[in-house]
């Protein structure tokens, strides 16, 4: 059945040899070597004895190679900007590890959090920033101006601070319609209002046609952080709980609906909300908590990541527990997505002390925005850096930070 | 959520789990290949291997439409997109696929005027939208996929729409499973037959691998509930000496297949002589081309396209993790050079890769695992 074939065949190492593959193998051949020299921990063997190993064995020794492959300094491959780079999962952070950190590295940006935690004369001030960019521009359930005061009033409240300025910049494109552009400054004015903060200053921008898509928003915020706890992923520890606000994915789910490119119509509104509320209940009832990130771009499971990775910890969730409502689980079948990956913007994840996890859940559930929160999961010790779920089908695997770019510009 | 649920129901599944123990031959190791991606998916998606005894293993076949697209077909389409009166479609799973010199991805970043579609006929829209370009649809797939292309083609002429076009890359399931079994590297006690393709097939196609090689075929459904009991019913099969073709996914496939979407394939679409498969090698009368009738559809006619073949990278395994010889870990340059975010073989693009699914979902340490769980 199978037969060769006498066409030309070239091979791909010439044509691309300066490219990533000849790099990659490179790269591979370099861990390789270095697993080759490390003792084999399981008996004593290297990996160069000549008796094979049991296949438990070497399963166990390529996934070290590959955690070593992982923590390995991030670069950037690619030679231009691709939209994975700004979904959120794996390349947006190799690209802000390699790119940005390498080259504004300061002990301030380091954390990577959502905000900078600046110390004025013995006062906390926490200093945000983010672009808003999000088509379609409105949507049911809001529009990229109130999403752009939510969004950064929740960077601010999910680092621990009171949000307090926002400064507003807009670039608009040749041809808006200036009836669109007081709607959205109108939903801004109120989104402020409704957070309690003030827009102080900002900018205003105008390119040609085509070279924007309508309105982008720049927001930044300062706050006041008013409580002596320090708040970070990397503090979680093992025996903590994890929490989730609220259903997931609600955002992500109505913008993909929204442009009107599926052909599926679903109930479904996005989730943006100030969470400043919320968060200051969730501190003032729970001093053991650890940390707490709004579930944005790369959704719960990057946030669930990053805690796994930036505390060294394994991190155990139950799909059964995760709230999802029915229209956002139903479209996420449907699109093969998986709703652990898809933004909200009103939902922030909580990692708290495993004794306070009940008065954190109630604190959460009395506050008309976690009416439905609910505890996801626990953090345990081994292994380490790795997301873990129990699915509802009684099995495990583990959950991963997004590859690609499943889904349109949502924020 | 209703029809998905009760799919995943847990406690059935530690029913069925208990069942298939119960079936196990002392000392006997059993080697099952799921054939379609899908299943391999699900399997890890829904951490299926916990269930099943570890005398039961499962090996990942070649089902996957975006696996077995050889390097040279990517670089044809490459060239084909590059016609800046061209706009290429495609799906998702396609735009990261490596060619020689990057991925459709790669290819937009640089400008080249590439859109991902949900189905071909969003690819018609697109065409009807530009009449001053020549749109072209890079068609991928098993029998799954190529009634909605047949379909597709038949409107466009039924519309008269003269700038839209197929590059035809749609395989054909069983020659691969053929060539499988021809292979001397791997024995199998049976398959998980694919599910969607026989929706489109029926299960009569499978009849020579009971017959004819003595190995039974589970035609499956894509819920891990599906899975698990079409394993149960391939070990009832054993531990009875039975080698037959049964339906699992009733509900689903109908025995003698879909005739009128296999009336669509057969009206628009042939035959080629041979096809390249990535791994596998050129396999005669295992993929589809357009028919004469209508050429005018047939990218491959309208356009220039190099045809050259492409030799895989050295350190690519996928053609053997393909045929189920080596497990996606086995593969020398698995998750250290080769990783979802930059694969070098295609098993590590799509979500229904061998490599990707174990990647994404199952590198870990299940005994490991079961300590944390339990916890």
């Amino acid at each position: 059945m199978t037969t060769s074939h006498p066409s030309e065949t070239q091979s791909a190492s010439e044509t691309h040899s300066a490219g990533w593959v000849a790099e990659a193998l490179r790269e591979h051949d370099e861990l390789a070597r270095q697993s080759a020299e490390l003792p084999n921990p399981h008996d004593g063997r290297t990996k160069g004895s000549p008796q094979p190993l049991p296949g438990t064995v070497r399963e166990e020794q390529v996934l070290e190679r590959i955690d070593r492959a992982r923590r390995s300094r991030p670069r950037v491959k690619e030679q231009r900007i691709t939209m994975s780079h700004g979904a959120g999962g794996k390349a947006t952070r190799t690209l802000v590890e390699a790119i940005f950190l390498d080259a504004f590295r300061n002990p301030l940006l380091e954390p990577l959090e959502d905000a900078a935690q600046l110390h004025f004369n013995g006062s906390r001030v926490a200093l945000t920033t983010d672009s808003y960019v999000v088509s379609p521009l409105f949507f049911p359930g809001g529009n990229i101006g109130d999403l752009a005061v939510n969004g950064t009033v929740n960077d601010l409240s999910v680092s621990g601070a009171v949000p307090l300025y926002l400064t507003a910049g807009f670039i608009l494109e040749e041809g808006f319609e200036v009836d669109d552009l007081r709607r959205i400054v109108a939903s801004m004015h109120d989104a402020a209002a409704a957070a309690g903060v003030q827009v102080v200053t900002g900018d205003t921008k105008v390119v040609e046609k085509g070279k924007a898509d309508g309105c982008y928003i720049n927001t930044a915020g300062l706050g006041i952080v008013e409580h002596s706890m320090n708040l970070g992923v990397a503090q979680a520890r093992p025996g903590d709980a994890v929490l989730v606000s609220g259903p997931i994915g609600d955002h992500g789910i109505t913008i993909m609906l929204a442009r009107g490119e599926l052909d599926i119509e679903a109930d479904v509104i996005s989730d943006t909300a100030p969470l400043n509320g919320l968060v200051a209940d969730l501190l003032a009832a729970t001093p053991g908590i650890r940390a707490m990130r709004d579930a944005t771009r790369g959704g719960v499971a990057t946030i669930l990541n990053e805690v796994a990775t930036d505390a060294g910890v394994c991190v155990v969730i139950s799909e059964d527990a995760i709230p999802v409502r029915p229209e956002v689980r139903g479209a996420s079948e449907l699109l093969g997505i998986d709703p652990m990956y898809v933004a909200c913007e009103g939902r922030l994840v909580a990692v708290v002390d495993g004794a306070e996890a009940d008065r954190a859940l109630a604190a959460m559930r009395a506050h008309p925005l976690g009416e439905q929160a609910a505890i996801i999961g626990h953090v345990a010790d081994d292994p380490a850096g790795i997301v873990l779920l129990k699915t509802a089908f009684g099995g495990t695997r583990i959950v991963d930070l997004l590859v690609g770019d499943p889904l349109p510009r949502i924020c | 959520m209703k029809f998905v649920d009760e799919f995943r129901n847990a406690g059935q599944a530690h029913a069925l789990s208990a069942k298939i123990a119960e079936l196990c031959e002392p000392g006997r190791h059993y080697k099952f290949m799921e054939v379609c991606g899908g299943h391999t998916h699900t399997i890890y998606k829904h951490g299926l291997e916990d269930y099943l005894p570890e005398s039961v293993e499962l090996v990942h076949g070649p089902g996957c439409p975006v696996c077995v697209i050889p390097m040279g077909r990517v670089d044809d389409a490459m060239h084909l997109a590059a016609n800046p009166d061209v706009i290429m479609t495609s799906f998702g799973d396609m735009m990261r696929v490596p060619g020689s010199n990057g991925s459709f991805f790669d290819a937009k970043a640089q400008g080249t005027d590439i859109r991902m579609v949900y189905s071909p006929l969003d690819s018609l829209k697109i065409a009807r939208q530009n009449p001053d370009k020549r749109v072209v649809f890079m068609a991928i797939g098993f029998e799954t996929t190529a009634p909605s292309t047949a379909m597709t083609v038949l409107r466009a002429a039924a519309e008269g729409l003269e700038n839209f076009s197929i590059f035809c890359n749609h395989v054909t399931i069983v020659p691969a499973i053929k060539a499988i079994l021809d292979s001397p590297d791997l024995r199998l006690d049976g398959f998980i037959g694919p599910g969607h393709v026989s929706t489109v097939i029926g299960c009569r196609p499978y009849e020579f691998i009971a017959r004819d090689y003595g190995k039974p075929v589970v035609v499956a459904g894509f819920e891990p509930l599906d899975i698990l009991q079409s394993i149960y019913m391939l070990m009832l099969q054993l531990s009875e000496g039975r080698s037959m073709v049964e339906n699992q996914y009733t509900r689903v496939v109908p025995w003698d297949g879909n005739v009128v979407a296999l009336k669509a394939i057969g009206q628009t679409m042939e035959l080629r002589p041979y096809f390249e498969w990535r791994g596998l090698g050129f396999i005669s009368h295992s993929a589809l081309r357009m028919r004469a009738d209508y050429a005018r559809f047939d990218a491959e006619l309208l356009f220039d396209v190099p045809g050259v073949r492409v030799a895989d990278p050295k350190a690519c395994q996928c053609g053997e993790v393909l045929k189920g010889v080596l497990k996606p870990w086995e593969c020398k340059v698995f998750g250290t050079a080769c990783t979802p975010e930059t694969p070098i073989g295609t098993c590590m693009v799509s979500p229904e890769g061998a490599c990707a699914a174990y990647y994404n979902f199952g590198r870990l340490n299940r005994q490991r695992v079961k300590e944390v769980s339990r916890s």
